[in-house]
């Protein structure tokens, strides 16, 4: 029983790792209604240059503090260059998904070339200590409170700001925001700046876990899409649950079930089970297309 | 039915894609000038020829962009013409290898037997496949197909297969010599083998797709709630693209395994079917030499690349697949056909086109 | 004029064809061999993911360069050509036969990774062609019988494992193992290796539990709980950087003390060790032949100090904490070894003969370690020393184990 209680934990810290990465995955989608597989790339990205600032003397708080606001204005910067003057002119997804895989192919040399394929260690902000009767660590715990202020932030800032009203409104409709003066293609680039801001609060909390190098979101990102489209792929409530949800079912029928060697396997059947079966996943809303 | 789809539901404008359809170029019509014809016979003469004029390293190369080609040419008629995103036919190249390396290593049987059999076998997973990827559209179907990608690795490294598979270490094959005793090198036989191929496969793809469903395909990917509208089996259709994609890519994977004579699970990393998407979208999707382009490309150019900086080749990807969609947008086949058009503009003139958007047409710049 | 000109160029042409058979007589040249120059080619993954292997054919090529300025081997230049596989085995098979049939190499030396090295054993065994000293361990890369030209130097895992079976044998004869490997070739010759040297009977008595991980797994947390649950006391963990790392901070965290053995394979100090925490490896067991540069212990040992000052000269910028480096050297020192003992006969018969007649004591090789081959052991170092972490360094302890 013990073992159990643990297994689930470590589930649902697993999962808080793969919630923090959903969100951001999700906040792309509701403000562009793209799947951006470069997220994952993008966010270690981020966290690389909040090492780079560390070890050039800032102290953990003020290195994440710059990175967000770098990380927000990269993601400004892709939309405003790559993405829009592609999206604007076609329906289609290939050319979006051929942007985003050449991002991601890019963004994954880059950090190679800049900082090599070595593995490095990064700082967590909680202290190193066992907390909840010993089943869990301060920053297990820390990291999933920071995603949960992330998507109560987002919540707050959507439903109560006029700007979250706005942002809304252009991914929703942008013919008709337009109509009401709502800029547009401003509201994308800041849904592009946001998505990219989340990615590298997740990539920062991640790391401290995973280790620092190039390829350490490389299958998370598929976790975290996996997860995404549990809970719904315009909902981060959804995100969060459909991570934790993963997380703990992955490790609980790893250990109990189906052997440690599945587990990407299993991934795969719920993103393509879902997918078919329940597209909206258990928080969205079914988009019917009318003809 | 209820689809996953962006919620632009009014959204009339005709999706001008990197793809248009391949009815641009000399194939058109189905009528080939006299110069085209001499030009292709030529080419095809000087490709059988090529064992008398380079090394056996060199036909080894040859034979594995021809390879290649086979692949991105399934590619090319799912995400070309039937307008579906795939970032998973790794999976069925990694499929048709393991199902040849099996049947030679584990049955015995002789290895040009088992190419059908390969090509078959994906052909079936293909479809089953293509069933509830159907209802995905653009980018939920490159999802699960990169879902696809990355598992495959670790399902073929199973303990419960390892029997078959060999598991971490792979299956090691024997190069066949020519047979009947010819007198050529294996590499050599093999080269022609593959030519042979490629070339019996597409003329099989193109006769398939200038037909109805190629029409079908067509009308699927532009407008598809007309086609539906007008009796097109949208299903079927989607699900067939799928599996005839999967069938070439198979039989390419299973001549890939009597080539390189090794499959692991290593070989098939995720990165390859980045790799194969990268070099359909860059050699063009809508021209038939597309394919061949971009398998030049993709066994070329990291050679080359090395030579700037070791990381470079995926970076210089990178950057290549996004300065397609801006300025390549038909690929390096596209690019080269725009010349050749201008080049004998007026024997074009009279020439009928095909109902769907060509390269002539400038992206559609309407705003909502 | 002109045609006397021709017949003298055409007998001085002929003369010149001649020559080789003449002076060069009592030389046996392999291709790429000249008087000045030995060539020959490595694959190794210089991109991808893999790519922090690198530093093996770079620290090589900077010893190969140094090796030169010195003189060269019997007045011949080293002439290494490294060319890129990303750990793809078709890349592999692509690159050598490059390297044999374009670059005309000699032989191939170092390739990194059992699968690669399996895609091209066939191709270079069947044209007899050295596979000299794989970068793998995997035993398969012994078998002298089956793969003649095929040789390796390190200690496979399979004997490693033995080595970690005989020091339990001797300390904790009632041991409950578990076991947590990578699900790799590696992985499972280590868990080969276990069971094997427990023999059929002890298995069963013995291994209590085991698990597997993936490169794709977020963490080992779920390995290690279960093990745990398992009632183990004696862990042996197949380290891969850092996955390891996560194992060993998972285990100290649960409170969990077992008997931590370490494989050879992810031993190093600042890349494994100290992102766990060195306070959470400490107590750690290990097993390894050759010296770790950042061993306070070596600081004056005259070995390591050569290693260090090549470093700082002809490849500053590798690092001297990196275990692979040393590696990557000792290898290459075996390789010039070899090529001495060749002497003027560099036909690939006598060099694959002198690869496999090696009888060395290379400078970082841990003291007593010899690296000995013979025509019926293509196993280059089979002894190891045990070596415990302390919270700062790996100490050694305990004697030889496993013979030379």
């Amino acid at each position: 029983m013990d073992n159990f209680i643990h297994q689930f934990v470590a589930g649902l810290a697993n999962g808080g790792i793969y919630a923090s990465i959903a969100v951001a995955l999700v906040m792309i989608h509701r403000s562009t209604q793209l799947l951006n597989f470069a997220q994952g790339e993008m966010a270690m990205f981020s966290t690389f240059i909040a090492w780079a600032l560390m070890q050039s003397g800032f102290g953990y708080w003020s290195a994440f503090g710059v990175t967000i606001v770098v990380s927000f204005l990269m993601g400004l910067c892709v939309e405003r260059f790559i993405i829009r003057p592609v999206a604007a002119h076609t329906r289609s997804h290939l050319p979006l998904v051929v942007l985003f895989i050449g991002m991601l192919l890019i963004f994954n040399s880059m950090a190679g070339w800049i900082w090599s394929y070595d593995v490095r260690p990064f700082p967590s902000p909680f202290p190193d200590v066992r907390i909840l009767g010993g089943y869990a660590t301060a920053h297990q715990v820390g990291s999933i409170l920071i995603t949960l202020l992330v998507v109560v932030g987002l919540y707050l800032f959507f439903r109560f700001t006029s700007l979250g009203l706005a942002m809304r409104a252009a991914a929703q409709n942008p013919a008709s925001s337009r109509l009401v003066g709502i800029r547009v293609d401003l509201m994308l680039g800041l849904g592009w700046g946001l998505a990219a801001a989340i990615g590298a609060v997740a990539g920062m909390m991640v790391a401290h876990v995973l280790f620092l190098e190039p390829n350490m979101l490389g299958a998370a990102v598929l976790y975290g899409f996996a997860a995404a489209l549990v809970g719904g792929i315009d909902n981060p409530w959804g995100a969060v649950l459909g991570g934790f949800l993963l997380g703990v079912i992955e490790n609980l029928l790893g250990t109990y079930v189906i052997g440690d060697d599945m587990k990407l396997t299993l991934a795969l059947v719920i993103i393509v089970a879902v997918m078919t079966f329940r597209p909206a996943g258990l928080f969205g809303v079914t988009m019917v297309r009318r003809v | 039915m209820a689809a996953i789809s962006d919620n632009t539901a009014a959204r009339v404008v005709p999706p001008v894609s990197l793809a248009a359809p391949v009815v641009s170029g000399a194939l058109r019509t189905g009528g080939l000038s006299r110069l085209e014809r001499t030009g292709l016979v030529l080419l095809l003469a000087l490709a059988c020829a090529l064992p008398l004029l380079v090394t056996d390293y060199r036909l080894f190369q040859a034979t594995m962009t021809l390879i290649y080609a086979i692949v991105l040419f399934g590619l090319t008629i799912l995400t070309g013409y039937s307008g579906q995103i795939s970032l998973g036919h790794g999976a069925f190249y990694a499929l048709g290898a393991y199902t040849t390396a099996i049947l030679i290593a584990r049955l015995g049987m002789p290895y040009w037997a088992t190419l059908p059999i390969a090509g078959a076998v994906c052909m079936v997973v293909g479809f089953l496949f293509g069933r509830p990827a159907l209802r995905l559209q653009g980018h939920y179907l490159a999802l699960a197909t990169f879902a696809l990608a990355v598992a495959t690795p670790q399902f073929l490294k199973h303990k419960s297969l390892q029997g078959w598979t060999g598991g971490v270490q792979g299956i090691t094959l024997e190069k066949p010599s020519a047979p009947f005793g010819l007198p050529m090198t294996p590499d050599a036989w093999l080269y022609l083998l593959t030519l042979f191929v490629a070339v019996v496969m597409f003329v099989l793809g193109r006769n398939l797709l200038k037909g109805r469903i190629g029409r079908a395909l067509l009308a699927i990917r532009d407008h598809p709630t007309a086609a539906s509208a007008m009796g097109v089996n949208i299903s079927l259709y989607k699900s067939l693209a799928f599996a005839v994609s999967a069938l070439f890519t198979g039989v390419a994977g299973g001549l890939g395994a009597i080539v390189v004579q090794f499959v692991a699970p290593d070989s098939f990393h995720p990165l390859l079917s980045i790799l194969f998407l990268v070099g359909a979208v860059i050699g063009g999707l809508s021209s038939w030499w597309g394919p061949l382009f971009g398998a030049m490309f993709i066994q070329f150019v990291p050679n080359f690349a090395e030579d700037l900086s070791k990381s470079a080749p995926w970076a210089i990807y990178g950057v290549l697949m996004i300065l397609s969609v801006f300025l390549l947008k038909k690929g390096i086949a596209g690019a080269l056909e725009g010349g050749w058009r201008r080049l004998t503009r007026s024997r074009r003139s009279s020439s009928p086109t095909a109902g769907a958007p060509t390269s002539g047409t400038t992206p559609s710049s309407e705003t909502p | 004029m002109k045609r006397r000109t021709l017949i003298v160029s055409a007998s001085a042409a002929t003369g010149l064809a001649a020559l080789p058979h003449l002076a060069f007589a009592q030389k046996k040249y392999a291709p790429g061999i000249t008087d000045d120059e030995i060539k020959f080619g490595q694959t190794g993954p210089l991109s991808g993911p893999a790519s922090a292997y690198g530093t093996i054919g770079r620290v090589q090529t900077a010893y190969f360069k140094m090796l030169n300025e010195q003189g060269g081997v019997n007045g011949r230049k080293l002439n290494l050509v490294v060319q890129d596989d990303g750990y793809s085995p078709p890349k592999t098979v692509e690159q050598v036969r490059r390297l044999v049939e374009r670059d005309e190499v000699a032989f191939i030396f170092n390739i990194l990774g059992t699968a690669p090295n399996v895609a091209v054993r066939k191709y270079l065994n069947e044209r007899k062609i050295p596979q000299l000293f794989t970068a793998a361990g995997a035993s398969t890369f012994g078998d002298h019988k089956n793969w003649p030209w095929t040789i390796v130097l390190q200690p496979s895992y399979q004997a490693e494992a033995r080595i970690y079976v005989e020091y339990l044998k001797k300390t904790k004869p009632d041991a409950k193992i578990a076991l947590l490997t990578g699900n790799d070739d590696a992985g499972k010759d280590y868990v080969e290796g276990v069971k094997h040297a427990l023999g059929p009977d002890s298995v069963k008595k013995h291994i209590v539990a085991e698990a597997t991980f993936e490169s794709t797994d977020p963490n080992t947390d779920s390995q290690v709980l279960a093990l745990r649950g398992s009632g183990a006391d004696t862990l042996i963990v197949h380290g891969v950087s850092k996955w390891a790392s996560m194992t060993i901070r998972k285990v100290y965290d649960i409170g969990w003390k077992p008997t931590f053995i370490l494989t050879a394979t992810a031993t190093s100090v600042s890349g494994v060790l100290e992102p766990a925490g060195l306070e959470k490896a400490t107590g750690l067991i290990t097993s390894y032949y050759l010296k770790d540069p950042n061993d306070p212990q070596w600081a004056n040992d005259k070995g390591f100090q050569d290693w260090l000052a090549f470093m700082k000269k002809y490849y500053p910028s590798g690092s001297t904490g990196d275990q692979l480096n040393v590696y990557g050297y000792t290898m290459a020192q075996a390789l010039v070894q070899t090529l001495k003992q060749c002497k003027d006969d560099l036909s690939r018969e006598n060099i694959m003969k002198q690869a496999a007649n090696l009888d060395v004591e290379l400078p970082m090789l841990l003291p007593g370690i010899r690296i000995k081959t013979g025509p019926n052991d293509y196993f280059g170092v089979e002894a190891q020393r045990m070596m415990r972490f302390n919270g700062k360094t790996w100490e050694l302890f305990g004697d030889l184990i496993g013979q030379n």
